[in-house]
């Protein structure tokens, strides 16, 4: 399909406008936009199929499990796992990387261990590993990264020692978009019988993932940053470590029989589903996960965004005193995800992302909730462009206007 | 330096200065300007307790008493933060405690800055907002 085309299933892209100005949407890499599709999934449970699921045997409550399980299947089909046991709902990455923390923590992490997680990670990446090195005495070794946003291989391999109970790495950076090669620092890992948890917030958005292929132990991602609804997020976990992982929140439909003299749990994937699970908004998953499959799939409109993208990244790079961190001069192109963090000589991010809104252009700026990596580059924030490919030519062109102009006010 | 007129006044007077500009670009361009010709901030004193919490931007104030009236001395490495903390403190500096405590702070709102910043910087200009009342009622 064309652009255009893509567009018209966003109503919010159709005409909205900030501060008098047609609205610019560059913070994909935060949330996406949601299409009519995936909001009237939400509203047919919502307003027709609502009741709790799993535990009752009436109609509707069989109608709302129905649409909850389908996108299991879906979740499924879209990271082609081997089984729906694989596949536990959580209501984000940042929750999905917490329940392994705490649960393979609990069952494999001991006092003297060593956790390795990238410099470059996310807060949500890194932040559950050092509270569980801190409640059982283990370690985390960072793994650094170079300032082509690459994690080394080699380095990896050398700080995999016997104790190393997981590996915790972003498929891709939030702030610089690289790709790294996971299916290869996945072979490092197992090579020292070392399971790793890839972190696939904004890799998922733009890359196909298999995980058999890719043979991650854990994957996590988002559904809102995928044009998905806000709340819901997929923890795939290969069975063999689910199965040995103790549950995280424990309460209603995680159990299998409760007496007051304990408790067994219910068998995969509901030991860790506790409580009632935000159904309406798991079952419009799989509406963005059709989406996302058809969109991956699509050249015609990857061929059109690709091209923006391309513009927008030289338009960039030629801005006086303008430094882009995650530059794809460094790497092929094909490993660059369409997330620009720059910052401008002299300029105050923030004092950029205020005037591009007063512009109409929503950007993100700040530090990105990854404080170490600022620090690697020696700076207190940064400004982000992140696309998709609903972004068109014309927006990436006003959207350098915009910045010139405003780089221009502020020096 | 002393003052002129009171708070009220002074408040007055930005609301009347805001007035002529009817072009957001205007607006800040003022703005940044003011940032520009804030009164330098000693290196010294840009320490973690003088570092206002909620700005995404770093915001250092400092305050200083004498003869009953409290001065403010301020610097942020983000200009428009700068110039929005240079209105304050042409406001609030060189009053006295009950007259800061007595200000409402709606000239933010009357000079359009409050529903204009970003949600983030809104905070920040509460959160400065805050500290000068706490240095005042302190």
């Amino acid at each position: 399909m064309r652009t255009q085309q893509f567009i018209e299933l966003f109503p919010i892209l159709q005409g909205t406008s900030v501060n008098g100005k047609p609205l610019v949407y560059l913070d994909n890499a935060a949330t996406s936009q949601r299409p009519q599709a995936v909001v009237d999934r939400m509203d047919e449970v919502n307003l027709h199929a609502n009741a709790n699921i799993h535990r009752a045997v009436h109609t509707l409550s069989a109608f709302a499990t129905e649409a909850y399980e389908a996108s299991r299947d879906a979740a499924v089909r879209f990271l082609n796992a081997e089984s729906r046991q694989e596949i536990v709902f959580t209501q984000g990455t940042t929750s999905a990387i917490n329940l392994v923390a705490y649960s393979f923590g609990q069952a494999f992490v001991h006092k003297g261990d060593r956790i390795i997680v990238g410099e470059a990670e996310h807060h949500s990446n890194m932040v559950p590993w050092q509270l569980l090195a801190q409640r059982t005495g283990a370690e985390v070794v960072y793994l650094h990264m170079g300032d082509d946003g690459l994690y080394d291989l080699s380095e990896l391999d050398s700080l995999l020692t016997h104790s190393t109970k997981i590996v915790a790495l972003a498929q891709a950076s939030n702030v610089l978009g690289i790709v790294n090669p996971i299916k290869e620092m996945a072979y490092v890992c197992h090579a020292h019988n070392v399971p790793i948890l890839v972190d696939g917030a904004q890799g998922v958005v733009h890359c196909k993932v298999d995980v058999q292929e890719m043979d991650c132990d854990f994957y996590a991602f988002s559904s809102h940053k995928m044009y998905g609804p806000t709340g819901v997020g997929v923890l795939y976990g290969k069975k063999k470590w689910l199965e040995q992982m103790p549950p995280f929140l424990s309460g209603g439909e995680m159990v299998g029989t409760v007496s007051l003299e304990g408790t067994s749990f219910a068998p995969l994937p509901q030991k860790f589903e506790a409580g009632t699970q935000n159904f309406a908004n798991v079952a419009a998953l799989a509406t963005a996960l059709e989406l996302q499959s058809r969109i991956l799939n699509d050249s015609e409109l990857n061929a059109e965004f690709s091209q923006t993208v391309k513009w927008l990244c030289n338009a960039l790079t030629s801005i006086d005193g303008l430094t882009l961190y995650g530059a794809p001069g460094d790497v092929p192109m094909e490993f660059k995800l369409p997330v620009f963090s720059f910052a401008v000589d002299g300029v105050h991010h923030e004092d950029l992302a205020v005037l591009l809104d007063k512009m109409g252009v929503a950007v993100r700026s700040g530090q990105m909730c990854a404080e170490p990596l600022m620090n690697h580059f020696g700076v207190t924030g940064m400004v982000r462009a992140s696309l998709l490919p609903y972004n068109t030519m014309q927006e990436a062109e006003y959207f350098t206007v915009a910045l010139k102009k405003a780089i221009k006010m502020l020096k | 330096m002393e003052q002129i007129g009171t708070v009220k006044d002074r408040e007055q007077q930005v609301i009347e200065d805001f007035a002529v500009y009817d072009d957001w670009m205007d607006k800040y361009e003022y703005i940044i300007e003011l940032g520009k010709s804030l009164e330098p901030y000693p290196e010294g004193k840009k320490t973690e307790d003088r570092l206002i919490k909620g700005c995404q931007s770093r915001v250092w104030l400092d305050a200083r008493k004498e003869d009953g009236k409290i001065w403010f001395s301020a610097d942020s490495d983000a200009i428009i933060t700068k110039g929005i903390i240079s209105l304050l403190i042409g406001i609030y500096s060189g009053a006295s405690a009950e007259e800061i405590l007595a200000s409402d702070f709606s000239f933010v709102e009357k000079i359009g800055l409050s529903a204009n910043l970003s949600p983030t910087r809104a905070n920040g200009l509460v959160s400065m907002i805050e500290t000068i009342r706490r240095m005042a009622a302190e």
